[in-house]
């Protein structure tokens, strides 16, 4: 039996398949080639579009939604430099696996290739940074590509996908069909894993006399569940356990078992947990170089597993010993199921040893300082703004920078999707957009974004977006006047030559919040810090804080370039000992 | 790249079917030039039009680390049935064809004739001076064909790449 097919015009289709998939929010920003679609817009109820000021902000801002909720967040650009701007929040969201369906104007199929005013070959250019994407040549085509597209990007590993639609094929009719009636010809993700495999997993952890979990943001993206399957793994086993970047808040930061994040800028416990362990669990990781550093050096004596949705995953940096290629989540609930029917009884005595070992490390108190005289050293800030917000319904995003690693270090998170940043492009700009998009999906949570005065530059104009919907974001700046994690490097690797990252003018940022309609609070001094974040929490307005720090403070832990974990060095006073290779200045 | 690797290098057939939508060939092959990966020969056309599938067979090389990843990488493009390797997975017969210009009068002229009949290559285009040879088999025996043609007038040469199927009953 042929499905009843809705007659409706290709800009129709598009309103009505985002209802379909539950969307509620989408972040846009109009022009020529998608105005028919902004036209069926403007007449759809139940669907709220946030006008950006700039389409990387409307990409970011996606991404913030979906990383917060655990859906797919959506996004409208025009055809051109719509799409062109988009493409550094594609790149994005594929590097950090986060799930968008973004949908592009194109100029009419009768001009495509000619040149025409606000064309480009947007295929063409977002083929490399996305998971998948299409050019709707056929209205026929149209309804199959805009459910295809929730399912590809939302499945298996999530990534962004981009609908280019010419636009007269937004004016032309044809049948819409529903969600349901489309199977993907070729798309098949992994998803249940292997039981046999999940056994000597086991086996193998079961054996272990210095295991370690390392976890990353596939526990994240494979829901709340996945997370609360590792808490049980980790609590069944008493293994140590430490997150990358973009694994924070899976397992709760609280808890003894946590030894923080690892890798470059990770704790001396965790990397030394790692280079020393016998049996590595990477769980939803992998193995970026910020993990590894030097890769031949890497956790030289341990058997290792390792968990992930995608195959190409496996043995793409390190090679691994147990690949698993199932879904984070049910593979963990495989893990506990055979641990437990299996009665693993772990090796009890090489635990407590292992754990001494590490309790020894921990006891270097690697992320110590010292906050003394008038200038507020970034950490302090850091550590008040997560002391007077603790316990809050909160959710963070950064920009990119040593503010990033400070926040990441520092910040003690519960619980999953409530910690947003660019970890794999490392993308300076993205924290501000990413609030928005956090605030719009949870309007009465506090939304704070941890920035730097360099990055916040960068996507300042979405400030404009905060104010319009009312989004009250916290914009808190730690301004040292440098481009600080350049300078950082500048000083280690390039003999203390400056070059270009000090910046000569900087805008006055309370005035700045002011000509937004924002409002501005600046701290100078660690007496005035407290009550000046509180003034930033109570009020329900977006904030520029403007928080003046210590310019040379660096961020330590560091391994450096080119070194392996266990080669760490914890302050300035090491620092000036190191020898970098060139092989390691070549490193980024 | 550290020597011992560089010594490592091997030499695959790698065989994907894919739908045959638009950009599935820039996909595939925009994969290599962005992770680096090297190219030697590619040979695509549709194999089932009733399916829309299109074959796409690669010769590429690299380390044994490097080529399990570019197989990865391939079959996670989302219009792909199928990877296979020809090289490992099971025992198949390569075949390219080439066509093969040579000019020349005289003796190099005759000689050129009996080098080719002794390769089973065929005339397809004859003028008083000069044919164009179609040649079948191994690249290894174009390349031998060609060494030959070399000094006998050589003008060009058109390869179609590697084509390549399993030995026995089965589908890929």
């Amino acid at each position: 039996m042929i499905p009843q097919m809705k007659q409706m015009s290709g800009a129709e289709m598009v309103i009505q398949a985002l209802k379909d998939h539950d969307v509620e929010h989408i972040f846009g920003y109009p022009g020529g080639a998608v105005l028919p679609i902004y036209d069926a817009l403007f007449a759809a109820d139940g669907l709220v579009h946030v006008l950006v000021r700039h389409e990387q902000g409307a990409i970011h801002a996606a991404e913030g939604y979906a990383r917060s909720t655990g859906r797919c967040g959506v996004a409208l650009v025009t055809s051109g430099p719509g799409a062109t701007n988009a493409v550094t929040g594609l790149a994005d969201a594929l590097m950090d696996s986060i799930p968008l369906v973004v949908l592009s104007g194109q100029v009419a199929t009768h001009l495509i290739g000619t040149d025409a005013f606000q064309e480009c070959d947007t295929v063409g250019i977002t083929r490399p940074c996305t998971k998948h994407n299409w050019l709707v040549k056929d209205i026929a085509d149209l309804p199959r590509i805009l459910h295809e597209a929730f399912q590809i990007a939302t499945t298996g590993r999530p990534g962004p996908v981009v609908i280019d639609i010419p636009k007269d094929i937004q004016f032309k009719k044809g049948g819409y069909v529903a969600p349901d009636s489309v199977a993907h010809r070729t798309y098949r993700p992994a998803f249940e894993p292997d039981i046999d495999v999940i056994s000597q997993a086991v086996a193998l952890m079961a054996s272990a006399k210095r295991p370690i979990f390392y976890t990353g943001g596939g526990i994240i993206n494979a829901g709340p569940a996945a997370s609360r399957a590792l808490c049980e793994l980790v609590e069944l086993t008493g293994f140590p356990i430490t997150s990358t970047l973009m694994g924070l808040g899976a397992f709760p930061a609280s808890d003894r078992k946590w030894l923080g994040m690892l890798g470059m800028h990770g704790t001396f416990e965790a990397n030394h947990a790692m280079h020393d362990c016998d049996v590595m669990i990477a769980l939803g990781s992998r193995f970026d170089d910020r993990i590894t550093g030097r890769i031949d050096a890497f956790s030289p004596g341990s058997k290792k597993i390792h968990l992930d949705i995608d195959p190409s995953q496996i043995n793409k940096n390190v090679r691994v010993d147990l690949p698993i290629i199932a879904d984070a989540g049910r593979a963990i609930e495989a893990m506990i199921k055979v641990w437990k029917t299996t009665k693993c009884m772990p090796d009890k005595a090489a635990l407590a040893e292992w754990w001494e070992q590490i309790e020894r490390w921990r006891a270097r108190r690697c992320l110590d300082y010292k906050q003394n005289g008038g200038l507020i050293k970034p950490q302090y800030a850091i550590d008040r703004l997560y002391e007077l917000t603790k316990g809050r319904d909160l959710y963070i995003t950064t920009e990119v920078g040593q503010h990033q690693m400070w926040a990441a270090q520092r910040f003690k998170f519960e619980e999953p999707n409530r910690w947003m940043t660019s970890g794999g492009l490392g993308t300076m700009g993205y924290g501000i957009p990413a609030a928005i998009g956090v605030q719009t999906a949870h309007p009465e949570s506090l939304v704070v974004d941890i920035a730097g005065e360099g990055s916040v530059q960068m996507t300042m104009q979405e400030m404009a977006t905060a104010v319009q919907y009312n989004l009250p974001v916290k914009i808190f700046i730690l301004n040292n006047r440098y481009l600080g994690m350049v300078r950082q490097w500048q000083q280690l690797l390039h003999g203390g030559r400056y070059s270009h990252s000090y910046s000569e003018t900087l805008p006055d940022f309370v005035k700045l919040a002011e000509a937004f309609g924002c409002v501005g609070l600046r701290a100078e001094t660690p007496a005035e810090l407290d009550a000046k974040i509180m003034e930033m929490i109570d009020v329900r307005r977006p904030v520029l804080f403007d928080c003046i720090v210590d310019q040379k403070e660096n961020c330590y832990p560091m391994i450096p370039s080119g070194a392996a974990h266990n080669e760490m060095i914890l302050s300035d006073a090491e620092e000036e000992a190191v020898e970098v290779s060139d092989a390691g200045k070549m490193m980024v | 790249m550290a020597e011992a690797q560089m010594n490592n290098i091997e030499r695959h057939t790698i065989a994907v079917l894919v739908d045959n939508e638009a950009g599935v060939l820039a996909r595939v092959i925009g994969l290599f030039s962005g992770r680096g990966y090297n190219i030697e020969t590619l040979t695509v056309a549709e194999v089932d039009p009733a399916a829309h599938t299109s074959r796409i067979t690669i010769v590429t090389s690299g380390t044994p680390e490097v080529l399990e990843q570019i197989k990865a990488q391939i079959g996670r493009l989302i219009p792909v049935h199928r990877v296979t390797d020809w090289t490992i997975d099971r025992p198949s017969i390569e075949r390219e064809m080439a066509l093969v210009k040579v000019a020349g009068t005289g003796e190099k002229r005759v000689e050129s004739l009996r080098i080719a009949d002794a390769f089973r290559a065929r005339p397809v285009d004859t003028t008083h001076t000069s044919f164009v040879f179609e040649i079948t088999g191994s690249p290894e025996k174009i390349n031998q064909f060609v060494d030959l043609m070399q000094p006998l007038g050589l003008v060009e040469i058109s390869r179609t790449g590697v084509a390549a199927i399993s030995r026995g009953p089965e589908a890929m």
